[in-house]
C-alpha cells in the first residue's frame, strides 16, 4: 500500500510524475487552503478591532496619553 | 532530461533561480530592519509585525492565484486579441506546482514534454517571482507605518502582492505580454513592474490614509520626523542593495539558446529572452548605485537616511535598461533620477499633504517612473524582443507604459481599495492608539510584568540582607 503512486525507486524514473501522496486531491487541498486564507484575515481582523477598543478604554485618557508622549519626547531618548 | 546536455542546462537553472531567492530574502530582512528604524518607539513591535505578516500571506495567495495571473493575462485579458490564456502549469491545484520528478504526467492536462520541461523550473522559478511580490508589499508597508491598521494593510498586501503587480507583469514582463507586442515596452530590472506600481499604490493609499499626528503644522508646513535608529536604517538598506543582486540576476534567464534560424549560441537573456550578459547588468547595477550615492549626497547635504535611499532610487531609476546602456550612462541615468525623485518628494508633500513616512513613494515611484520614460530615449528604436514583429521601443512607448504601471495598476488600484477599507473603518487606528502607539498595550503588559520582578527581586535583597 502507498499514499503515493509510486512504491520503490526501482523501475524506470522516468515513469516518475508526483511525488507528493494523494495525486488526484489537489482541488480538494486548494479549497481547504483557500478558506484556511480567509479565516485567517477574519480571525485577525476581529482581534485587532477588539484589542483597540480595549486600548482606547485602558490608555485613552489625557493623563495617560501625557505619560506615554512624554517617553517619547526627544529630550527622553 | 535524457541527455547529459539537457540535464546540465535545467539543473543548473534550476540552482541559479534557487540561490536569486536565498539572496532576495535580504531585501526583506532588510525592509524589517528599516521600517523598524524609522518607526517610533511606541510602534516598534507593530510595525516589525505588519511587515513579517506579509509574507506568508502574500506567499500563499501567489500560490493559489498570483501565479496562475502572470501565464494567463499577457493578453489583457481582451487587450489584444487571445483572451486568457490556458495556464495549466501555473494553477494551485496542478500537478505541476507540487514535487515532480518530470516524468510520466498523471493528468492528460499535460504531456510528457511539459513535465520534463516544467517540474523542475516551476516551483523556483515561482519563488523567485514571490520574492518579487513581497518586495512590491513591503515598499508600501513602509510608507503607511505608524497609523495603518493592519487589517486594512494585509488586504492591501495582498492586493499589491497577488494581484496587481503580477497583472503588470504578465502584461510588461512577459515575453509575450501585450505591452511588450504593442508599446515596445523595455523594463529590464523593473523600474516600472516593481517600482513604479508599487509607489503609486503606496500614494495612492496615503492619499486616503492621511498623515501621522503632528506631520503638518495648522498652516501646513511639514514636520521632520526623524528615523529614531538611524542605524539600523541604513544597515537594512545596505541589506536592501545587498538582496537587490539577487532580484536583478532573478530577471535574468541564465542560459539559452539565443540565435534565431540555424546555428546555436548560448547565452543569458534579460526576461524578454533577448541576449545580454551578467557581466552588462553587474557594471550597470554598480555604476548606477553609485550615480544614486553621488548625487543623493549632493541633494540632500549628505544626510545619510536621503543619500542611502537615493542608491536604491538611483538603481531603480536605471534599471528599465541596465541590460543595455553603457555603465557612464547609467550612471548618469541614475543621478538624474535621483534629483528628480528628491524634488518630487518634497513638492508632492508640501502641495498635498502626504505623509511617506520613509520616502517609498519618492524612491520606487517616482524613480522607476523616470526610470521607464527615459529608457524611451536612450533606448529609441531597439528591438523590445527577439520576436522582429513586436514593437521597437520608443518614448511615447515608453511614457504610456510608466503611466500604466504608476497610475493605472498602483495609484488607482490603491485608492480605490483605500477608500473602500476606510469605508468600513479597517483602514485607520483609533485616534488614541496612535497617540498612545500601537505598541501601548504589548508594552504595558511587559512593563507590569518587569516592575513585578524588580519588587520580587527588591523583597529578595532585603530577605538575604536580614539572614546575614
Amino acid at each position: 500500500m502507498s499514499t503515493g503512486n509510486f512504491e520503490n525507486f526501482a523501475g524506470t524514473i522516468t515513469e516518475i510524475g508526483p511525488l507528493y501522496p494523494f495525486v488526484g486531491t489537489e482541488m480538494l487541498w486548494f479549497i481547504l487552503g483557500l478558506v484556511f486564507w480567509i479565516w485567517w484575515h477574519v480571525v485577525q481582523s476581529k482581534r485587532e478591532t477588539r484589542e483597540y477598543e480595549e486600548e482606547v478604554k485602558r490608555f485613552g485618557g489625557a493623563e495617560s496619553l501625557n505619560k506615554i508622549i512624554d517617553k517619547e519626547s526627544p529630550e527622553n531618548p | 532530461m535524457d541527455n547529459e546536455l539537457a540535464a546540465l542546462g535545467i539543473i543548473f537553472a534550476e540552482f541559479y533561480y534557487w540561490l536569486t531567492v536565498v539572496l532576495m530574502f535580504l531585501i526583506h530582512v532588510g525592509f524589517c530592519m528599516y521600517e523598524v528604524g524609522a518607526s517610533r518607539h511606541k510602534n516598534h513591535m507593530h510595525t516589525l509585525m505588519k511587515n513579517t505578516m506579509l509574507i506568508p500571506l502574500v506567499t500563499i495567495t501567489f500560490f493559489f492565484f498570483g501565479w496562475w495571473i502572470y501565464f494567463a493575462f499577457p493578453n489583457g485579458p481582451g487587450i489584444i486579441e487571445g483572451g486568457l490564456v490556458d495556464a495549466p502549469t501555473a494553477v494551485a491545484w496542478g500537478e505541476l506546482m507540487g514535487p515532480h520528478m518530470g516524468g510520466k504526467p498523471a493528468t492528460e492536462v499535460f504531456t510528457a514534454d511539459d513535465t520534463a520541461g516544467w517540474a523542475r523550473i516551476n516551483g523556483v522559478f515561482w519563488a523567485a517571482f514571490l520574492l518579487f511580490s513581497w518586495t512590491a508589499a513591503s515598499i508600501v508597508s513602509g510608507a503607511v507605518i505608524e497609523r495603518i491598521k493592519s487589517t486594512g494593510f494585509y488586504i492591501l498586501a495582498v492586493g499589491i502582492g497577488s494581484v496587481w503587480w503580477i497583472i503588470d507583469a504578465s502584461w510588461g514582463w512577459h515575453s509575450a505580454g501585450w505591452m511588450v507586442q504593442k508599446l515596445g515596452y523595455h523594463d529590464a530590472y523593473a523600474s516600472g513592474v516593481i517600482h513604479a506600481i508599487a509607489g503609486g499604490y503606496a500614494l495612492g493609499i496615503l492619499f486616503v490614509l492621511g498623515p501621522r499626528i503632528g506631520k503638518f503644522a495648522p498652516d501646513g508646513t511639514p514636520r521632520n520626523i526623524s528615523p529614531r535608529n538611524p542605524w539600523l536604517v541604513t544597515l537594512g538598506l545596505f541589506l536592501i542593495y545587498t538582496g537587490f543582486w539577487g532580484f536583478y540576476v532573478a530577471c535574468n534567464v541564465p542560459m539559452i539558446d539565443v540565435q534565431a534560424g540555424d546555428g546555436v549560441f548560448f547565452s543569458a537573456t534579460n526576461i524578454y529572452l533577448a541576449p545580454t550578459t551578467l557581466s552588462a547588468i553587474t557594471v550597470n547595477f554598480l555604476m548606477s548605485l553609485s550615480g544614486g550615492l553621488l548625487m543623493g549626497f549632493i541633494v540632500s547635504k549628505g544626510d545619510a537616511f536621503w543619500t542611502y535611499s537615493s542608491g536604491l532610487a538611483g538603481i531603480i531609476a536605471a534599471s528599465a535598461g541596465n541590460d543595455l546602456y553603457h555603465p557612464i550612462q547609467a550612471m548618469f541615468i541614475a543621478a538624474a533620477g535621483v534629483v528628480v525623485m528628491y524634488k518630487l518628494h518634497y513638492f508632492v508633500e508640501r502641495t498635498f499633504k502626504i505623509d511617506d513616512a520613509v520616502g517609498a513613494v519618492a524612491v520606487h515611484g517616482y524613480a522607476g517612473f523616470f526610470g521607464v520614460f527615459i529608457a524611451g530615449f536612450f533606448l529609441w528604436g531597439y528591438p523590445s524582443s527577439p520576436d522582429a514583429s513586436f514593437h521597437v521601443i520608443t518614448p511615447w512607448g515608453q511614457f504610456i507604459g510608466a503611466v500604466i504601471m504608476f497610475g493605472v495598476l498602483g495609484f488607482l488600484p490603491g485608492w480605490v481599495t483605500a477608500k473602500v477599507l476606510n469605508g468600513f473603518d479597517m483602514l485607520r487606528i483609533p485616534r488614541e492608539v496612535e497617540l498612545a502607539g500601537l505598541d501601548v498595550g504589548a508594552n504595558a503588559e511587559r512593563y507590569a510584568d518587569e516592575q513585578a520582578i524588580i519588587d520580587a527581586e527588591r523583597s529578595a535583597v532585603g530577605r538575604a540582607a536580614g539572614s546575614d
